[in-house]
């Protein structure tokens, strides 16, 4: 699906008026993203990862190396349309991308400005809406809308482009814990059941459990890449990439210490509770299988 | 220090029924404080948190700041507004000095001290949250993230409130940066005695740092207490749609299973502690 190959990102930054100067932020990407994965990139602040994700649907290119989306270069003016269309964007803030001033208004923008025929966009307004779970409240103004809403607003207006792949930067970041799920399992859906590439932005670890492959950026490097076992089972990695350990984790290194014999690479809560009553079974001396 | 009593609050909507936003909620902010205000999105907290400095006008019920009706006629509500700062969220998107010196200059300059009180103010509040002299000329917009953050905290404290109100300090930050936020607003309430207000919806945050946690539920304030006691009722939180803690959430589930923990922790450390003990205790059984 995408293809990046040592992409090397510059901005230019003024050290003062007259000196010009310039900083590298993506310096030497590689990574493949194949069709219908769940990509979670993981990394501080100004680790580069929303630099990284504008050079995926073209909004920046690379001044050093080729990103490919589905076989085309973004670097090829000419089809820049055709690469916007395969990659949808959803951003923190939804008021930056909430543009009209009724739901399906919002979602049929996009179509409109390609110049589709009035039927279709109807068709596909009405599908995106129902996939996001916001077609009862089609008529009502976006500033009505609570900030998931929103957000699964964002993501319908990415969705009415057709995308293969959507991408998310920091998409839960102003959200409160249930408007966060909510937008998670949408998106989670949107992969399984439809199969479009996912790469999500985040600093929330907890919200990566379930992805295919996570990817770690640092000062515009990519220092690890693995499942979500791989990558929460090496505290190193997570240490250099200024990551929160989640929580059970941190208790399963800390019960270890403890000589409690609770198995390493535990990332669901389940589990964690499932073997921590097995263990307390087993000392009670009953042997009672629980889960 | 700041006293509510019986607080509501309706927005008034020409033709549409009145709304009630706040309903007879009483608080007190004591000297000291470090309170944690939680509750889902529409609960009410933005609009409660703009009373406490007057930004909003109650519709019924009186505030007090050190025994004074804020409501009183002839009381300057511009004073209590340097007593209590709020920060909003996203704070940095206010910066618009042409200077970081100058830009934390602004507030303090408002209510009225002279140029050299504003900029000996500025200058130590500044210092306090970590910003040296080498940034005083530099633009804001030259700053990193957290360090827009930190000037525009700066900002709020060089007017020197007794009280500082942070709503979601710490959105968008990572988990370093969030960090250096809290370990700041920390040393905030220590080094210059100033009570905490942290608006949150992350519990984690809010079971680490803050001393007394309000829940804000539907306008009413449901639970006025630690942050052990208030995340103990797991079911009662979930209810109102407000998580709790990971870890919490987890030892509240092996209790339920049937494990005779004390209580539902609110650390890893805690539930380390509490299962290490269980498990071995078993073992020796």
């Amino acid at each position: 699906m995408i293809k990046i190959d040592n992409i090397v990102h510059k901005y230019t930054v003024w050290d003062d008026e007259n000196t010009k100067n310039e900083k590298v932020v993506l310096d030497g990407i590689s990574l493949d993203i194949p069709s219908s994965t769940f990509m979670a990139i993981l990394g501080p602040n100004g680790s580069g990862k929303s630099t990284l994700a504008k050079h995926l649907n073209v909004l920046l290119l690379p001044d050093e190396g080729t990103v490919w989306i589905d076989g085309i270069n973004t670097a090829d003016v000419d089809k820049l349309w055709d690469i916007r269309s395969q990659v949808g964007m959803v951003f923190q803030n939804p008021d930056n991308q909430i543009i009209g001033t009724s739901v399906e208004e919002d979602v049929a923008f996009g179509p409109e400005n390609k110049n589709m025929e009035s039927s279709k966009i109807r068709t596909l307004v009405e599908s995106c809406l129902k996939r996001v779970g916001l077609w009862q409240k089609r008529k009502e103004s976006p500033t009505r809308l609570s900030g998931g809403q929103k957000q699964r607003l964002g993501t319908a207006d990415a969705l009415a482009g057709v995308p293969k792949c959507i991408v998310m930067d920091e998409p839960t970041a102003m959200l409160d814990p249930e408007a966060r799920k909510e937008v998670i399992r949408l998106i989670h859906d949107l992969n399984k059941n439809e199969g479009i590439t996912i790469v999500l932005i985040t600093h929330h670890t907890d919200e990566v459990a379930d992805a295919d492959q996570i990817v770690l950026m640092k000062e515009g490097h990519i220092i690890g890449k693995g499942t979500p076992m791989e990558i929460f089972s090496n505290k190193e990695l997570l240490r250099a990439a200024k990551m929160d350990i989640p929580p059970r984790v941190e208790l399963g290194d800390k019960l270890r210490e403890a000589g409690i014999p609770v198995p390493e690479s535990i990332l669901t809560e389940e589990k964690m509770k499932s073997e921590i009553l097995r263990l307390y079974n087993e000392t009670k001396g009953k042997g009672e299988a629980t889960c | 220090m700041l006293k509510g009593e019986n607080i509501s609050f309706s927005y008034n909507q020409a033709g549409a029924e009145e709304k009630a936003v706040l309903k007879n909620i009483s608080f007190e902010i004591r000297e000291g404080d470090f309170i944690g205000l939680i509750g889902s999105s529409g609960s009410g907290k933005t609009t409660f948190v703009k009373h406490l400095n007057g930004l909003l006008k109650a519709t019924s019920g009186t505030i007090t700041y050190n025994g004074q009706n804020i409501y009183e006629k002839g009381y300057k509500l511009s004073n209590l507004r340097k007593e209590v700062g709020l920060v909003f969220q996203y704070p940095e998107h206010q910066l618009f000095g042409s200077t970081v010196l100058k830009d934390t200059m602004y507030g303090p300059r408002n209510l009225g001290m002279t140029d050299e009180e504003a900029e000996e103010s500025a200058k130590s509040s500044l210092k306090l949250v970590g910003v040296d002299e080498s940034y005083y000329y530099a633009s804001p917009m030259e700053l990193s993230g957290g360090q827009k953050r930190c000037v525009a905290i700066a900002g709020v404290l060089a007017m020197k409130p007794k009280i500082l109100v942070l709503d979601e300090p710490a959105a968008g930050l990572d988990p370093e940066t969030k960090f250096m936020i809290f370990d700041l607003i920390r040393r905030i309430q220590t080094e210059r005695n100033i009570a905490i207000v942290l608006v949150s919806h992350h519990m984690e945050d809010v079971a680490q740092f803050a001393n007394r946690v309000w829940v804000l539920h539907d306008g009413t304030l449901k639970m006025d207490d630690t942050p052990a006691n208030v995340f103990a009722k797991v079911d009662q939180l979930d209810e109102m749609g407000i998580g709790v803690p990971q870890i919490t959430q987890l030892t509240y589930e092996l209790m339920k299973s049937g494990m005779p923990l004390p209580h539902a922790a609110i650390s890893v450390d805690e539930a380390a502690k509490m299962l290490t003990h269980l498990l071995r205790k078993g073992a020796n059984a």
